[in-house]
């Protein structure tokens, strides 16, 4: 487990009257103890936001998880609402940015999918600016990462397939299974392909949501590990250059992730719409 | 160990199978089943809110935005359209009066031209006249001169052959004198 590896990487000796676990959970050893210790997983820890650390988490417990997410739904209402205010026919700094982001999701919609597609835009959209602010936010320091957490992209992903499936099969009748019989093959190659096909079109919820909450958390665990060396002071200048490094990545990662996971709907969308190879 | 955090985590009970008594994570928190339905419900919940952000807020408002730019963009480009027709319309009614002006100039210069030369041609003409009448009196004159030289000569021939006869002791012969000096003077 990659708990045990990382825990164990305790070194150096931990005072023996339990150390100031802050309400954040941090590792508070290193500065205390001076020894080295590594928790990169406890910044995925979801923990209610009121009352005791330890309270039990219910469904609808007010949770770090919350906190992050309202702060997403928060800046897509100051960006696309706030920002927009003045309907400005020569647009201001804030309102240029909401078009952009507008016409991006728009065109990507209308050149992946068809323009019979653009009924689902606002869902598209919705999916896109989640993730995008999400990851973003997930990138202050301290802050909670919602898109590294399989539970949230699985349903993200889930939802994806599931409405695909129901539009695929809603407007094309069976032949939506076309999409499985790849007619342009040769005959005898058919039900070969045939089972090739239905595997990957089940298997896209997994890439689909693995990816994205693969990606944020590695990026993230990496950047813990490296803020972790930063304790020692012969690896210090290195492991900071290495945080700002790969948080300059992970800049790059939060944006690629979010178009990724926005295009790879679009072209779901495209083959239930337009089912023929 | 007395720590009042790990006092409320063990009682707490839910999340003691998945963050340890000091507060660090017990594997991957993502594979943590206590936290999915939490997670799940406020991803929904969130979803929700953007969804509703966007199609009563955000979306026909840019789209609004966007339709009526065009629409301004638009409508300005047929100004401009209009504007550049309408300039090309005065430059070639400009072309045209400055092609009028120039005709009507080369017109009148040669109008000028012609008075000139005929006024030129008039005074020229006239002044020939009046040289050949000049010259033609002054010839007049010339041969009028010539003549009364010629009947001169003749006189003062005569009186001289007469002064000499007398001069001589003869007996001038008006008669024989007058012929020869005639003679001799037609013969000269």
């Amino acid at each position: 487990m990659e708990n045990d590896a990382t825990d164990d990487v305790t070194a150096g000796p931990v005072p023996d009257n339990a150390p100031a676990v802050d309400a954040v959970g941090v590792t508070a050893e290193a500065d205390h103890g001076g020894g080295l210790s590594f928790h990169p997983l406890d910044q995925f820890i979801v923990r209610p936001l009121f009352g005791d650390a330890g309270a039990p988490v219910h469904w609808y417990t007010i949770t770090n998880a919350t906190l992050w997410m309202a702060l997403a739904v928060l800046c897509v209402f100051a960006l696309l609402v706030l920002a927009t205010r003045g309907r400005n026919i020569v647009p201001s700094r804030g309102q240029s940015v909401a078009e952009l982001a507008y016409g991006f999701i728009h065109k990507m919609v209308e050149d992946v999918a068809g323009k019979d597609a653009l009924r689902f835009f606002p869902y598209i959209f919705t999916l896109f600016l989640f993730i995008l602010f999400a990851n973003f936010l997930a990138l202050i320091p301290m802050s909670f990462s919602p898109t590294s957490h399989i539970a949230v992209t699985a349903v993200l992903a889930l939802a994806v397939f599931v409405t695909v499936t129901v539009v695929g099969f809603v407007k094309n009748g069976t032949k939506f299974l076309d999409l499985f019989w790849v007619s342009s093959a040769p005959l005898a190659l058919r039900p070969v392909l045939a089972v090739i096909e239905v595997i990957s079109y089940f298997v896209r919820p997994l890439s689909h949501s693995v990816r994205l909450a693969g990606s944020i958390m590695a990026g993230h665990a990496v950047l813990k590990v490296f803020a972790g060396f930063a304790a020692l002071t012969i690896a210090a200048p290195l492991s900071i250059i290495g945080v700002v490094a790969i948080y300059g990545l992970e800049v790059l990662v939060a944006a690629i992730q979010a178009y990724v996971f926005t295009i790879l709907t679009c072209v779901y969308l495209k083959d239930a719409l337009h089912p023929h190879h | 160990m007395a720590d009042p955090v790990v006092v409320v985590a063990q009682e707490g009970g839910t999340i003691g199978s998945c963050v340890s008594v000091v507060g660090n994570a017990i594997g991957m928190p993502q594979l943590c089943d206590a936290w999915f339905a939490n997670q799940i419900f406020w991803l929904l919940a969130a979803l929700a809110a953007i969804y509703f952000i966007l199609t009563r807020l955000a979306l026909p408002r840019v789209g609004a935005v966007l339709a009526e730019r065009q629409g301004t963009i638009s409508n300005d480009l047929a100004a401009a359209e209009d504007l550049k027709r309408q300039a090309e319309d005065a430059e070639t009614a400009y072309q045209s009066a400055l092609a009028d002006a120039r005709a009507e100039a080369n017109r009148i210069a040669r109008d000028a031209r012609d008075a000139i030369k005929a006024d030129l041609d008039a005074a020229i003409a006239d002044a020939d006249d009046r040289i050949a009448a000049r010259t033609a009196e002054s010839e007049a004159q010339i041969a009028e001169i010539r003549a009364g030289a010629a009947e001169s000569v003749a006189q003062v021939a005569k009186d001289v052959a007469r002064e000499i006869v007398q001069a001589l002791g003869g007996q001038a012969d008006e008669g024989r004198i007058d012929a020869a000096v005639d003679s001799r003077v037609k013969g000269a």
